[in-house]
C-alpha cells in the first residue's frame, strides 16, 4: 500500500516509530499531487522546495524529542482563505492573486506547533461563496470520484485533495455548509465545530458570525485528532470561547447504546434525492441496530433557514469584503481617473460574478429603509431557529439527516440557476445560524458511483456526541471506499 | 433682526482618549514615529485580522459618562459604519449606533451673567480614529499613514440646548476640564485631541419647531468656534429673512477667510449601512464595574475650589484660577506639599507664571519647571538668601529652563550680601557722591532716600537686601 493511502494518525505513528521519515511522507504526497492534481485541480499553491525544507526541520524536532504529538510530521493542506505567512493566500480570487499574508492564522499555527507539514493551499469558491468550487479564479476543482462532476464547495479543493489522497487531512472553512457539503460529495469526513471553538484569527472573513474552520480527513478519528489540535481559546478573536472539553479523541468510542437520535421529518421531503434518502435512512437503521434510540420529529422553520442565511451572510460579506479596494493590497486596475474610479474598476475586475452578486445583495439588505424588513427579520429568524434546535436537543443527543439533497452535480450545471444552488444548502445553513457542531460522514454511493454523506448535528459544545455516533457508524460499515480503490482516479 | 430669531445649537465633540494602546489592537497610540511604525494587521485592515476591545477605553468612556450624569448602557455593542475612504483601512469604521455606552446625561454651565443652565447630553459612544493621508506633491501620489488608525475616540453628543456662542464655549470649557480631570484625554483643540462639530439652526423667537440645521466642521479653536457660530447664525437668518430656505448640509469653516462653504448636502448624504459588528461580542457592565470606576473618579473642580478655600485658606478668586486647568491644580498641590506655603505658591502661579505664560502664548499644561524648584525659590526668598527682585530674575530663568534655583543663585553669585562692613563702605560712598539728594532728604524731602537706595542697590549689583540698605542709609543720614 502506498504511503498516501494511510490515515493521518497511521502516518503519525509510522513517523514516530521511524518506519518512515517526515520527508519521505511529504515526498509521497507531493508526488501524488503532481500525478493527480491536473485531474482534481485541488491545489492553488504548492511549493515543493519549502515543503521538503519544513519536513527536514520537523524531522530534527521529532528526533530531538521536542515534537511527539500524533500529528508530528504528518502532511496537511489548508484552504486558501486561511492566512499563511509568506505563502500566497488567494481566496480563489483574482483580487488576491498575489497576496502574501504577513502572519499565520491561529489554527494553522496550532497545527504547525504540533508538527504538521503544510503541503499547499487548496482551491475554493471565490471568497468561500459557492457550493461547487466552480467559482474559483483558478478554475473548477473536479470530483475525484468522477471528474465530470463538481467537488461541492466552497472547501472543494480541501475535500478533493483528501479523497484523491493528495493529502491525509486538510482544513476547510464552513459558513453555510462549506466543509460538510463537499465532504459529502467527495466521500470524506468533515466537521464544522461549535462557533467559537476554533479561532477565526487569520481566516479571511466571509460571514463573520457564521464562519468556522474545521478538519477534513479520511475518517472520524483523524478529524477528531485534528480538531483537538486546532481548537484553542485565542484572545486575538473576541468570539473565541474558552472550553475545557477539547479532548475530542476521547469520544472515539464504538458505543451508541442509549443515545437518542432524532430525524427531522422536514429533511426528508420531496426535495431530497431518493438514493440519498435511502442511504441515510439505512445508516440510521445501523445506528439503531447498535443500540441507539432513533425516532422521527418535527423541526420547525426549516424552510426559513436558507433565506435567513443568505441575508445575514451576504450582509456581513458586503462589509467584510469592502477592504479589498485596490489601495493597500491585492488587485488594482491598470488605468483609472481618480479615487472612486479606481475603487469601482478594481472591484469590478477583481471580484467574480458570484461575489459581486452577494456583495450587492448584502448592501441592499443593509440599506436604510430595507434594514428592518430584511436584515433585522433575518436576525429574528435566526433566534427562532436556534430555539427550535434548543427544543430538539432537550430530547435528542444528536440530529441525523442528509448533508445535501443530492450527490455531486455535473460540472457546469449549478451556476446557471443560483437559486437552486442556494436551496441545496438547506440542511447545512441552519447549523451555522444556530452556531452548532455538525459532521458529515460517508454513508454510501449512488447508482452513478458518487458518494452520499450523512450529517450528524449536535447541540453547542457537544462535538463529542456527534463524533461518537459518527465513529460507531463508521466502525460498523464498509461504506468508506476510496476513489482510488474503485479506479475512479489513478 | 437678531431679536426676531433664536439660534439653536447642539455639539458633537470627538475626544481622543489617553490610552497607551489602540482601541482594537495592541499598537501604541504615541504621537510621532515613522510612517506606519505603529501598525499591525488589525489597524491596517489586513485580511483575516480581528478586533479585540481595549478595556481601558470602556473605563474612560464610562468615567466621562458618570461625570456627565449619564445612564450607562449595561449591555453595549459596536456597529460598523460602512463607507469607502483610503484613510479607513477596512472601509468601515467600528463605532456605536444602536447601543452607545452612555445616554441621557447633563452638564451645568454658568452663563456670562452668572446664571446656571443645564445642557443635556444625548449620548456618548466609542469609536476608532482613521489614518492620515499625506499628499506628496513632488511624486504626485498619496501616502497613507495608519499610525492614528485605531486610536480610541469618544463622541459626546449634546442635546440642542445651547443658544449662544458664549454658552457653547462655556459648555466646551467645562467638558474639557472634566475630561482633563479624569485623565481621559488632554483635550487639545489645536492638536486635534478634541474636535467639535457645531449643529446649528435658527427659528423665529417663540416657535416650538426647530429650523433646518447645518453641521459645521473644521473648527480648531474656541475663537474659531465662536466666529463660525456668529457667521452661520447670521447666514441662516439672512436666508430666512429674504424668504429663502436653509439647506440641510455639512459645511466647512475656513478660519483664515472667516467664512464657511458647503461640503455635502442631505441629498448626497451617505447611507452608512450600519449593522452590529459580528467580530465583537456584546459587553456587559456590572454594578461592581460601575462602582469600581466611580470609586476611582478624581476630585473635580467644584470640590477642589471648596477645599482650597478651606484647607489652604485661599481666596475664591485664587482657587478658581488655580483649578482652571488640571495640570495647574496638580502643580499647585505638589508645590504646596513641598513648601507648605499655599498662599505664596498661589501668588507665584497667579502672578509671574501667568504673566510669562501669556507673554509666550503658552498654556498652563506647558509649564516646564518643577513644583520642587518653585518651593525651593520660595524658601530662598523667605530665608533672605535672595531679595524679591533677584527672585523674579531667578524665576524667569527657572520658567524657561527649569534651573535649580539654589544652584543657579550660587553659580551666578546672586545671594544677598549680608556683609555689613562692605555695605557701610558703599553707603558712605553713595552719600558722598550724591550731595544734592542728601541735602533734599535732610531738608525734609523724605522721598529722596529712594534714589539713594536705588544707587546703593545698583552699586551692590542688586544683591543687597533693600530693607537693610534703607535702614543703614537712614542711620547714616541721621548722623
Amino acid at each position: 500500500m502506498s504511503l498516501t493511502g494511510f490515515t493521518a494518525l497511521e502516518l503519525g505513528k509510522k513517523i514516530k516509530v521511524r518506519e518512515v521519515s517526515v520527508k519521505e511522507t511529504a515526498a509521497a504526497f507531493l508526488a501524488a499531487i503532481r500525478n493527480r492534481d491536473q485531474t482534481t485541480n485541488s491545489f492553488i499553491t504548492v511549493d515543493e522546495e519549502q515543503v521538503l525544507k519544513r519536513a527536514e526541520l520537523v524531522q530534527t524536532q521529532i528526533d530531538n524529542g521536542s515534537l511527539c504529538g500524533p500529528l508530528a510530521g504528518v502532511p496537511m493542506a489548508v484552504k486558501d482563505n486561511i492566512c499563511t505567512k509568506g505563502i500566497k493566500t488567494t481566496c480563489g480570487s483574482k483580487m488576491l492573486d498575489q497576496f502574501l499574508p504577513t502572519y499565520t492564522a491561529e489554527a494553522v499555527r496550532n497545527l504547525e506547533c504540533a508538527g504538521a507539514v503544510l503541503l499547499g493551499k487548496t482551491n475554493m469558491d471565490e471568497f468561500a461563496m459557492g457550493s461547487t468550487t466552480e467559482a474559483s479564479y483558478y478554475g473548477a476543482a473536479r470530483n475525484p470520484w468522477n471528474e465530470r462532476h463538481v467537488t461541492g464547495g466552497s472547501s472543494g479543493g480541501s475535500c478533493a485533495a483528501v479523497a484523491a489522497e493528495e493529502c491525509p487531512f486538510s482544513l476547510g472553512s464552513d459558513t453555510g455548509g462549506s466543509i460538510r457539503q463537499p465532504s459529502s460529495f467527495c466521500g470524506v469526513t468533515g466537521i464544522k465545530p461549535t462557533y467559537g471553538t476554533v479561532s477565526r484569527y487569520g481566516l479571511i472573513a466571509y460571514g463573520s458570525s457564521l464562519d468556522q474552520i474545521g478538519p477534513i480527513a479520511k475518517n472520524v478519528s483523524d478529524c477528531a485528532a485534528v480538531l483537538e489540535v486546532i481548537s484553542s481559546w485565542d484572545q486575538k478573536d473576541s468570539t473565541s470561547i474558552q472550553r475545557r472539553d477539547l479532548d475530542f479523541t476521547s469520544a472515539l468510542l464504538d458505543d451508541v447504546a442509549g443515545m437518542k437520535i432524532g430525524i427531522p421529518r422536514d429533511y426528508f421531503d420531496d426535495g431530497l434525492d431518493a438514493e440519498v434518502r435511502a442511504a441515510v435512512l439505512e445508516a440510521a437503521d445501523i445506528l439503531k441496530e447498535r443500540g441507539a434510540q432513533v425516532e422521527w420529529f418535527d423541526l420547525g422553520l426549516v424552510k426559513y433557514a436558507v433565506p435567513a442565511y443568505y441575508v445575514i451572510a451576504c450582509a456581513e460579506a458586503s462589509s467584510n469584503l469592502a477592504r479589498f479596494d485596490g489601495v493597500k493590497y491585492g488587485y488594482r486596475t491598470g488605468e483609472y481617473e481618480g479615487l472612486h474610479h479606481m475603487y469601482k474598476k478594481s472591484r469590478s475586475e477583481g471580484f467574480g460574478l458570484e461575489v459581486k452578486r452577494r456583495i450587492m445583495l448584502g448592501s441592499f439588505v443593509l440599506s436604510s429603509g430595507y434594514y428592518d424588513a430584511y436584515y433585522l427579520k433575518a436576525l429574528k429568524t435566526r433566534t427562532l431557529l436556534k430555539q427550535e434546535f434548543d427544543k430538539a436537543f432537550a430530547i435528542y443527543d444528536v440530529i441525523l439527516g442528509p448533508t445535501a439533497p443530492s450527490t455531486a452535480p455535473a460540472l457546469g450545471s449549478s451556476l446557471e440557476d443560483p437559486m437552486k444552488m442556494y436551496l441545496g444548502d438547506i440542511y447545512t445553513v441552519s447549523v451555522n445560524l444556530a452556531g452548532l457542531p455538525g459532521i458529515s460522514v460517508p454513508c454510501g454511493t449512488d447508482s452513478k458511483g458518487l458518494p452520499i454523506g450523512m450529517q450528524l448535528i449536535g447541540d453547542c459544545f457537544q462535538e463529542k456526541k456527534i463524533i461518537r455516533a459518527a465513529y460507531a457508524f463508521e466502525q460498523s460499515g464498509t461504506y468508506r471506499r476510496s476513489p482510488l480503490a474503485c479506479g475512479a482516479i489513478e | 433682526m437678531g431679536k426676531e430669531y433664536e439660534t439653536v445649537i447642539g455639539l458633537e465633540v470627538h475626544v481622543e482618549l489617553a490610552t497607551k494602546t489602540k482601541i482594537f489592537c495592541g499598537c501604541t497610540t504615541a504621537f510621532g514615529g515613522a510612517t506606519n511604525a505603529h501598525t499591525c494587521p488589525v489597524c491596517t485592515g489586513m485580511p483575516g485580522s480581528l478586533p479585540v476591545l481595549n478595556q481601558q477605553v470602556v473605563e474612560y468612556a464610562m468615567a466621562v459618562g458618570l461625570a456627565l450624569d449619564c445612564e450607562i448602557t449595561r449591555d453595549f455593542k459596536f456597529d460598523r459604519k460602512n463607507y469607502f475612504y483610503p484613510d479607513n483601512p477596512q472601509n468601515y469604521q467600528i463605532s456605536q449606533l444602536y447601543f452607545p455606552i452612555c445616554r441621557n446625561g447633563k452638564i451645568e454651565i454658568e452663563a456670562e451673567d452668572g446664571q446656571k443652565k443645564q445642557i443635556g447630553i444625548h449620548e456618548i459612544h466609542m469609536e476608532e480614529d482613521a489614518g492620515k493621508l499625506v499628499h506628496d506633491e513632488r511624486e504626485d501620489c498619496s501616502i497613507i499613514d495608519f499610525n492614528r488608525s485605531g486610536v480610541p475616540l469618544i463622541e459626546i453628543v449634546s442635546e440642542p440646548d445651547m443658544r449662544t456662542s458664549e454658552e457653547v464655549i462655556a459648555y466646551l470649557d467645562k467638558l474639557r476640564l472634566i475630561i482633563q480631570y479624569l485623565g481621559a484625554s488632554d483635550c487639545k483643540l489645536q492638536e486635534g485631541s478634541m474636535r467639535a462639530d457645531v449643529n446649528l439652526s435658527v427659528r423665529r423667537a417663540g416657535e416650538k419647531e426647530y429650523g433646518t440645521r447645518t453641521e459645521m466642521k473644521n473648527l480648531n479653536s474656541f475663537k474659531a468656534i465662536a466666529r463660525a457660530i456668529e457667521h452661520e447664525a447670521n447666514r441662516q437668518m439672512d436666508l430666512l429673512a429674504s424668504g429663502e430656505a436653509v439647506i440641510q448640509e455639512t459645511r466647512r469653516w475656513d478660519d483664515a477667510r472667516g467664512c464657511s462653504y458647503a461640503m455635502r448636502s442631505k441629498e448626497d448624504a451617505k447611507d452608512y449601512r450600519y449593522f452590529p459588528d459580528p467580530d465583537l461580542v456584546p459587553v456587559h457592565i456590572s454594578d461592581a464595574w460601575i462602582a469600581e470606576v466611580k470609586a476611582r473618579q478624581p476630585e473635580f473642580r467644584t470640590e477642589k475650589i471648596m477645599r482650597y478655600q478651606e484647607e489652604f485658606g485661599l481666596p475664591y478668586y485664587d482657587a478658581e484660577i488655580l483649578t482652571g486647568s488640571k495640570k495647574l491644580a496638580d502643580f499647585f498641590e505638589s508645590a504646596v506639599t513641598v513648601s507648605q506655603k499655599p498662599k505664596k505658591v498661589s501668588n507665584w502661579l497667579m502672578g509671574e507664571t501667568m504673566r510669562l505664560l501669556r507673554e509666550q502664548n503658552m498654556e498652563a499644561d506647558e509649564i516646564r519647571f518643577s513644583p520642587k524648584h518653585l518651593a525651593e525659590l520660595i524658601h530662598l526668598t523667605d530665608a533672605g538668601v535672595i531679595n524679591s527682585t533677584v527672585a523674579k530674575e531667578v524665576f524667569e530663568e527657572m520658567f524657561r529652563n527649569d534651573v535649580d534655583p539654589k544652584q543657579y543663585v550660587e553659580e551666578k553669585g546672586l545671594m544677598t550680601v549680608n556683609d555689613e562692613s562692605a555695605l557701610r563702605g558703599v553707603v558712605s560712598q553713595v552719600i558722598k557722591e550724591n550731595p544734592k539728594s542728601v541735602e533734599d532728604y535732610r531738608g525734609g524731602k523724605e522721598k529722596a532716600i529712594g534714589f539713594l537706595v536705588g544707587q546703593t542697590m545698583k552699586a551692590m549689583k542688586g544683591k543687597a537686601n533693600p530693607e537693610s540698605v534703607h535702614q543703614m542709609l537712614k542711620e547714616f543720614l541721621a548722623q
